[in-house]
């Protein structure tokens, strides 16, 4: 009988009971899974190896020495046509870090105003926060991008007739052009004045804490540390004399000589990516504070504190607990964005790597490249907000 | 002595009085919501004077100054730009999205032919509105119609075969290539995101190994890199003498981009179900698939309706990306149409963009108020 075969210790192996062995039957899944992927990846692999020996293409990354020959727009580092490819890489990741870094300051500042606006008792300012996140929230952010570069910085004017902005600036369709600071000698003391402050902050806010957990009395930590944050380094400034110059641009026939620029490929797509991204980052933060329960606020104005103060000590610390976890996946996603920089002409990774790829046919090198830093890219942030988070999580006793 | 009754019932109530006439109307409306507090002033004052900045130009753009008739650019730009306009007329050139207008929709595609994507628009317009409406009757036919049939047929009668003269993918563009993109995309996403979904939660290590390195590799890069691996390296992966269309490539690197987004989606779906609801399907007897058909998959996939939406709009908005690899799509033709020397002037890419803008956000904006009604309309009041 079957249920013999349950109760004694020893089941018979017969062929039928292992058919219906669940363990068995996983085993069989997970072999024909594996062996399929691992022919399917042979295939491909045998097929590749084919198709790059008959159209002359060497594998490896030995290409990467070899000499770029195409000019780059925006450097961070130096770099001519006579450079490597692997420093033309090099050249399109910090483009692609640094329209990525200013790209994730200026959506979250503008989404969190954005994000409390709509929140706002205020009729109009909710409704026009509404409107900022319904419209760009639904457009492709590549439009956003051509819509900024091709119908509205392609037709600012021309250089000799520029848009004179204040503080030296000039505006017109080759980019935006300001002074460029000169630092004379001794500026490292500024820099480091600056580090003392912010040393000299941390320890004083530390000091606060502990002094108020201790005694109940409190100290306005945060205006003593910006009066030290700005004061320092300007004192320090004014002791060594001031040794700042600008080299202002100066507006030529043709174009700006003097100064330095930003170029409109950059401008378009940081302008576009800053948008898009706030209008996603503006929900995350309006659904985080709607998701504090009205309970919290309640307590908290029965304990007689002031609006602000809820605001800075009970609702904002609760809903950063869950705004933080969306937040990164739209850092992400806006690092991600950062490769339609493609499509205007500004040498990302991705750029730099498309050129690179219909100059040398090094097709499978030049997409693992991009898999390796994207993917670490992707992996640093996770594991940067992971430690913000846990940090700010509730810590439940 | 007279037994007296001094209890009192008010027998007729007394008419309700008006709110006080400082507490109705439109000026208490505007107290309320938008003076009420001195912070509330400086922010109303901002946001009206910014209203009345943007608003009067955008009006002026798109409605007063602009062109709405024309036969080439010279309707569209100033005297000192070559044209008719006055000087300092600055508007959008509506004439031409109306001469552009058939090629922002179809493309290249021949002329004569045109009524072969024009049918498969109306069959898929009069198959997917008895889908979205709940209440519509043959829902299991539709689907099969809507999901099986349609694109078959389509496959046919927009490539050719059966007699048709054969139109290559070269020649298709603007909005055609944007909806089918998108819709195979979303037919595609959907089944391969609950396999991988379903794969990512399963007990088999070597299976859920292979479905987390495939998700998290695709969502650690962006879409265009995607794209360009489909476009440059699927053509190293097949034997000799085999070639893959350029749609057909951008097909896919849509499709394997969104099934690893919707199997993100979906197992959010999976992980909110109760365990409680995988042990009773278990103690009723039911084999994994009958478990995962009939108890888990529709009530998971119920919860996250708002997600698959949301991932569809994301495609959606995404199809605009293959216009980097080549291919004309809406944004695509848009762009390529704004170098036509005819219609050549400061004002067409403004233009055309917005137009552009104005069809995707309609669609976006669209199936984003769909999901809000379905999540309503689902929503069985169950709330833990």
């Amino acid at each position: 009988m079957a249920g013999d075969a349950l109760s004694s210790g020893k089941p018979r192996k017969s062929f039928s009971s292992l058919i219906y062995d669940p363990q068995a039957r996983g085993i069989f899944y997970q072999v024909v899974t594996v062996a399929s992927v691992a022919l399917f990846v042979w295939i491909i692999t045998q097929n590749t190896i084919h198709n790059l020996e008959k159209a002359n293409i060497a594998s490896g990354f030995g290409f990467l020495q070899g000499r770029a020959g195409f000019d780059i727009g925006q450097q961070a580092i130096e770099y001519t046509s006579d450079s490597t490819y692997g420093r033309a890489l090099l050249v399109g990741l910090l483009n692609t870090l640094q329209v990525a870094f200013f790209g994730i300051i200026t959506a979250t500042i503008l989404g969190f105003l954005v994000g409390i606006a709509r929140l706002s008792h205020n009729w109009l300012l909710a409704k026009l926060a509404q409107a900022y996140v319904e419209i760009f929230r639904n457009i492709p952010p590549l439009l956003v991008i051509f819509f900024w570069y091709k119908g509205v910085i392609a037709i600012l004017p021309q250089a000799r007739d520029s848009v004179v902005l204040p503080l030296g600036g000039f505006l017109n369709n080759r980019g935006l052009f300001f002074p460029k600071a000169i630092w004379g000698e001794g500026s490292w003391m500024i820099v480091a004045a600056l580090g003392v402050a912010i040393a000299a902050s941390i320890v004083i806010f530390k000091w606060a804490r502990a002094r108020q957990a201790r005694t109940g009395q409190q100290f306005k930590s945060g205006w003593t540390s910006l009066g030290l944050i700005i004061l320092l380094p300007a004192a320090t400034f004014l002791a060594l004399g001031a040794p700042l110059t600008f080299d202002y641009p100066v507006a030529g026939r043709f174009n700006l000589s003097g100064g330095t620029s930003i170029g409109p490929e950059f401008i378009s797509l940081y302008l576009a990516l800053s948008f898009y991204t706030a209008s996603f980052i503006a929900e995350i933060v309006r659904g985080g504070i709607k998701a504090v329960p009205k309970g919290q606020t309640e307590a908290a104005n029965a304990l007689g504190l002031r609006a602000n103060i809820i605001t800075r000590l009970v609702v904002v610390p609760q809903a950063m607990r869950i705004i933080i976890p969306p937040l990164t996946s739209q850092f992400l996603n806006l690092t991600k964005n950062s490769s339609l920089a493609v499509a205007v002409g500004f040498a990302d990774i991705v750029a730099v790597g498309g050129t690179m790829l219909n100059q040398t046919g090094q097709a499978v090198e030049i997409v693992a490249i991009w898999l390796v830093i994207y993917l670490s890219l992707s992996l640093t942030t996770a594991l940067f907000m992971n430690w913000f988070n846990a940090k700010m999580a509730l810590v439940e006793r | 002595m007279a037994n007296v009754d001094f209890t009192y019932v008010r027998k007729e109530m007394v008419a309700a009085r008006e709110a006080p006439s400082n507490a109705k109307g439109i000026g208490h409306w505007l107290k309320v919501n938008l003076f009420a507090t001195p912070r509330d002033i400086i922010f109303s004052i901002l946001a009206i004077a910014f209203l009345a900045y943007i608003l009067p130009s955008i009006f002026r753009f798109v409605f007063i100054d602009a062109v709405w008739t024309g036969e080439n650019r010279t309707a569209c730009t100033t005297v000192s730009q070559g044209g008719a306009l006055p000087d300092g007329q600055y508007g959008a050139c509506w004439a031409f999205v109306t001469a552009k207008f058939e090629q922002f929709i179809f493309g290249r595609y021949p002329l004569a032919e045109r009524w072969r994507p024009m049918t498969v628009m109306i069959a898929f317009t009069l198959l997917l509105i008895p889908m979205l409406i709940p209440k519509a009757p043959f829902k299991g036919w539709n689907a099969l119609a809507l999901f099986i049939l349609l694109p078959t047929v389509s496959f046919f009668l927009l490539t050719g075969g059966f007699g048709l003269p054969y139109v290559e993918t070269q020649l298709w563009g603007g909005l055609m290539v944007t909806l089918v993109l998108s819709f195979f995309g979303i037919t595609v996403s959907l089944p391969f995101g609950i396999l991988l979904a379903l794969g990512r939660r399963s007990n088999l290590p070597a299976i859920k190994m292979l479905c987390i390195l495939f998700i998290e590799v695709v969502r650690g890069i962006p879409l265009i890199t995607v794209l360009f691996f489909a476009s440059v390296m699927l053509p190293l992966f097949l034997p000799d003498g085999w070639t893959f269309d350029k749609l057909l490539r951008a097909l896919i690197g849509v499709s394997i981009f969104a099934s690893a987004y919707m199997a993100e989606v979906i197992r959010g779906g999976l992980q909110a179900m109760p365990r409680g609801q995988y042990e009773g399907a278990d103690s009723l007897g039911l084999s994994y698939w009958q478990k995962t058909r009939l108890v888990i998959l529709p009530q998971a996939l119920k919860l996250v309706i708002p997600g698959i939406v949301n991932t569809f709009i994301g495609l959606f908005k995404d199809t605009s990306l293959v216009s980097i690899i080549g291919m004309f799509d809406l944004l695509g033709i848009v762009t390529l149409n704004q170098s036509d020397a005819n219609w050549a002037t400061p004002v067409t890419p403004v233009t055309g963009y917005l137009f552009a803008g104005f069809v995707f956000w309609i669609f976006c904006f669209g199936m984003s108020r769909y999901s809000l009604f379905m999540e309503r309309h689902l929503d069985t009041g169950h709330k833990h």
